[in-house]
């Protein structure tokens, strides 16, 4: 039903995406800003703040802000050049219908809205609630996040609601949540800097989290030594005081074994394990054969390298975690953070300054996007949905029976499976691009053409939107009003800077429009965002993530405010744990006795090589919105695999070669980049790119059993010389996924 | 207290926010005036960002035969003069730094004015206030020595000329001046602590 209604290239070359170069008005446009407004990045998790200039309702600039305290005028290239979507050629500014052999062709509001509707109720009849879907993202503000779930449990009444945060940080999430008991990062930023040494495992943070690599210097000026885990040396691992290039999924051989030489030396905080934490005697049962020599044949490295990062870590007065996809990205991805949270709490080092944890959070929302209820398993304040006492403070607020409420749905992984299957028939989208951020690409979009009925939000033609029946014009961040909540839980307030096109929406309208004629008016009737986050406050009354004491006038007068914050005099908490009880019942942290076990698929004789994916500093996610900037498109335009000499040497491949990475689900052809600054044993290529470039055509389709995350960062693959592409998607351009 | 602008190459992660927020810069929009050079890429991520160094007695004003180069009472080195400008590139030789470029399209030396337009009323660099890891700043040299480690050094020795910058670069202690050998640097070869060596996986895992 749902095949893609043209050419891949036809479709490229209506809809885009294009690198555009110019902003509106032009390079050369004199004159002052009509206005300068005070916002923030619509990226990723830091949420920077940046002020946007604005002419004739258009974005034409960007000036740094400087008194924002997170990043103090600090941007990225992604953050400078964000302000080119907005006048983008390709943005979508009128709802289109599919027309099979044609593409797509404008249809109006109410035409789109209302067949929307009739295939909503004719499925839902036919197959069951259930049987329609919603998948929506990480990168929606609080009060979209939290209208989608609402919308879903509400309206549509389907427990099938997930959304692309499920690819990012819920392994963290988990892990926060089973050894703290709260799912936030522990600490404020600024004790990063106090820290007198800072594990960052797994996380690239020079380029996915650039802002951050100024706090980790400021605590190397105060002295802090810096240990790093990355298979590949990157820009903040090329200077670490300890670089341990671990084997991807070997994480737990380093964490486990630094824990082992801890406690042989006696760098062990007893008394703090003995009054705040549960589970240290199985943990220590487990980690006593993590002897360094057998932790490293897990950790791919040499022992010294182990026992090295012990001496750091263990006699350091203060000390803090950082990490991020490197290690969560696992089908044992919440026992990898588990693992990591442990060198804090074996140590005591938690709860004061310059002492603690953080995940780095990878999307714009990732923070309150999952705390909202969009979540297959959460309700409003990270409210567990199968918790009846949860169910019936949510059904209070909804005015809606308790037993109305759906019960936990599938995850996004699982959903795109029952799509496979046949079991779900329908689809709502918002703010996802499945079919270039799903593990196992070609079987995801073989899942979305046999979809009944789809209809898809977003502002530009994403390379799933292609497969949608409808495709309606959703908002851009800055022309709409809400709050994210950063990284480090602090919620912001992102103003609406320019209006969207005359015909495009808002989407909480649209959603709202929806619900009115599902027969739901009464439980949407928000007539501004403020309006949703108004509902937030009630819903997360006494929740773990309690926005109840925030106020929009509070965010813009203190700068962002951290939840917990339950009453309008409270002050938020930047810190958590200060008074050293953690989140659950008994007040005590968790130790859980993890073992190292192997991925899903290792490398074998067939497909010897490892894979592991990740991002480039110049995009963003699938690249939907950063392909389309000219700038940052020049700057990092197509993908390449990271080899290093020596596998390169064996494969008789040379700098610039096209190499064809294959795994047993699909594969990839770019050019080669023959570097030293990788594991012999692994390849990297970046997944930020469609079709034939997009790496996870490779990735495998397995899961945290946990968290269910997907494992992007490790499957087995074969990499072969081959020749240049010439083929009709391999002649689009780089933005499109060809190669030049 | 008079501010200055420190190169910490060390920082550096070649994100690039600085080139793309030079050409944010009012006065050259469309056009980046900051280079980052990416060391050896097959070896390393190492990169190096290159602003004007603004030199006390700036050799390429000194070679400039149209007198088109001026430095202002506050030591900035600015782009070329416009009508004085003949394109001859003398200028872009002789910079021991490599900063001036001839833009053919404006037929003119442009380069680094050390965002003039921002700094003469007091605020920072566009590329020194993005710079997300701190490699580019612009503080006071009080404020410089009481957050980092690490020397700012602004006077350098080539062969036998000795040029004084305003723009200092961050050297460990205890460097002084930076002694640039002219006949070992062109060479490159992969000695025992080049970066070839020194960020080679393969090398780590074998324990060396």
């Amino acid at each position: 039903m749902a095949k893609l209604p043209a050419q891949i290239p036809e479709l490229v070359d209506a809809f885009g995406p294009h690198a555009h170069y110019v902003p509106a008005g032009g390079w050369s446009s004199v004159g002052d800003p009509d206005r300068v407004v005070k916002t923030h990045c619509c990226f990723c998790g830091q949420q920077c703040g940046i002020q946007l200039k604005v002419k004739d309702n258009r974005v034409v600039g960007f000036e740094p802000w400087e008194e924002f305290p997170f990043n103090r005028g600090k941007l990225c290239p992604k953050g400078v050049k964000r302000y080119m979507q907005d006048e983008h050629p390709d943005r979508l500014k009128s709802p289109l219908e599919r027309r099979a052999g044609q593409g797509f062709v404008p249809i109006s509001w109410e035409a789109a809205l209302e067949r929307t509707v009739r295939e909503i109720r004719r499925i839902q009849q036919e197959h069951g609630n259930d049987a329609f879907a919603i998948l929506s993202g990480a990168s929606l503000t609080n009060e979209k996040a939290y209208l989608m779930g609402k919308f879903a449990r509400v309206a549509l009444r389907t427990a099938n609601v997930d959304y692309n945060g499920r690819l990012c940080m819920v392994s963290a999430a988990a892990a926060a949540k089973k050894t703290l008991g709260i799912d936030r990062a522990a600490n404020p930023w600024s004790d990063i800097c106090k820290a007198k040494v800072v594990l960052v495992a797994g996380a690239n943070v020079g380029e996915c989290a650039p802002i951050t690599t100024d706090y980790l210097w400021q605590a190397r000026e105060n002295g802090a030594r810096l240990i790093v885990l990355d298979p590949r040396m990157t820009p903040v691992a090329r200077t670490a005081d300890l670089f341990i290039p671990v084997r991807s999924g070997g994480d737990i051989g380093v964490f486990h074994g630094m824990l082992h030489v801890m406690i042989q030396r006696g760098w062990i905080d007893r008394e703090f394990i003995a009054k705040h934490t549960v589970g240290w005697e199985q943990l220590e049962e487990v980690v006593r054969k993590y002897t360094p020599e057998y932790a490293a044949k897990i950790a791919g490295v040499p022992p010294s390298l182990i026992v090295k990062a012990a001496e750091l870590w263990g006699p350091a007065p203060t000390s803090f975690v950082l990490h991020a996809r490197g290690i969560e990205h696992h089908s044992k991805g919440v026992e990898n953070c588990i693992a990591a949270i442990h060198l804090a709490l074996a140590t005591g080092r938690i709860g004061r300054e310059g002492c603690g944890y953080a995940m780095i959070t990878g999307q714009g929302n990732g923070q309150g996007g999952r705390e909202q209820g969009q979540k297959s398993d959460q309700l409003p304040g990270a409210r567990d949905i199968e918790n009846p006492e949860h169910r019936k403070i949510m059904a209070s607020v909804w005015g809606v029976p308790e037993e109305s409420i759906p019960h936990k749905g599938l995850s996004t992984v699982p959903l795109v499976e029952a799509i496979h299957e046949g079991k779900i028939k329908g689809l709502l989208s918002l703010c996802f691009n499945p079919t270039v951020s799903l593990p196992d690409g070609n079987y995801v979009r073989e899942a979305f053409e046999r979809l009944e009925f789809y209809t898809c939000i977003d502002f530009f033609m994403s390379e799933t939107a292609r497969y949608a029946d409808l495709v309606f014009p959703g908002a851009l961040l800055e022309e709409d009003e809400g709050t994210t909540t950063n990284v480090a839980g602090r919620v912001i307030h992102h103003k609406q800077v320019v209006a969207p096109p005359p015909d495009a929406r808002h989407d909480w309208r649209i959603i709202c429009d929806l619900a009115a004629r599902l027969g739901a008016a009464e439980k949407f009737p928000y007539q501004t965002p403020r309006d949703i986050f108004e509902e937030i406050r009630v819903a997360t009354r006494g929740a773990v993530a309690d926005y109840s004491g925030i106020t929009w006038e509070r965010i813009d007068r203190e700068m962002g405010v951290c939840w917990p914050c339950p009453s309008e005099d409270h002050p938020g908490t930047p810190r958590l744990y200060e008074d050293l009880r953690f989140g659950h019942p008994d007040g005590k942290a968790r130790f859980l006795p993890v073992e190292w076990r192997p991925a899903a698929e290792e490398p074998d004789e067939e497909y010897p090589i490892v894979l592991t994916t990740g991002r480039v500093v110049s995009h963003f996610l699938s690249g939907t919105q950063t392909r389309r900037i000219g700038a940052l498109l020049d700057q990092y335009p197509e993908p390449r695999c990271e080899i290093h000499p020596r596998l390169a040497e064996k494969l008789g491949v040379q700098e610039g070669d096209f190499v064809k990475v294959e795994s047993r689900r699909g594969a990839v052809t770019v050019r080669a980049l023959v570097v030293r600054t990788i594991r012999p044993d692994t390849v990297f290529v970046p997944y930020h790119w469609p079709h034939d470039r997009s790496a996870n055509n490779c990735t495998i389709r397995a899961i945290d059993p946990i968290s269910n995350i997907p494992e992007y960062k490790i499957c087995a693959v074969r990499v072969s010389k081959t020749t240049a592409p010439d083929d009709p998607l391999s002649r689009l351009s780089s933005e499109a996924g060809g190669v030049h | 207290m008079e501010l200055n602008f420190f190169v910490d190459y060390h920082r550096c992660i070649g994100c690039q926010a600085c080139v793309q927020a030079c050409q944010e810069c009012d006065t050259h929009r469309g056009v980046s005036m900051i280079h980052l050079e990416t060391i050896r890429r097959a070896d390393s991520v190492q990169t190096a960002p290159q602003v004007c160094m603004h030199c006390a007695d700036p050799i390429c004003a000194r070679v400039c035969p149209a007198d088109a180069i001026k430095k202002t009472p506050d030591g900035v080195v600015q782009s070329s003069l416009k009508p004085r400008c003949i394109g001859c590139t003398n200028c872009v030789i002789a910079c021991p730094f490599g900063v001036p470029r001839y833009t053919v399209e404006v037929d003119q030396m442009m380069k680094c004015d050390m965002c003039y337009d921002r700094t003469s009323i007091g605020k920072k660099p566009m590329c020194a206030t993005v710079c997300p890891s701190g490699a580019l700043s612009y503080t006071t040299l009080d404020d410089f020595r009481r957050d980092r480690r690490g020397t700012p050094v602004n006077e350098w020795v080539f062969g036998g000329e000795t040029v004084r910058t305003r723009v200092f670069v961050v050297v460990p202690p205890p460097t002084e001046q930076m002694l640039i050998q002219l006949t070992t640097a062109a060479g490159g070869g992969a000695g025992p602590d080049t970066p070839a060596d020194r960020d080679d996986v393969a090398s780590l895992l074998e324990g060396r």
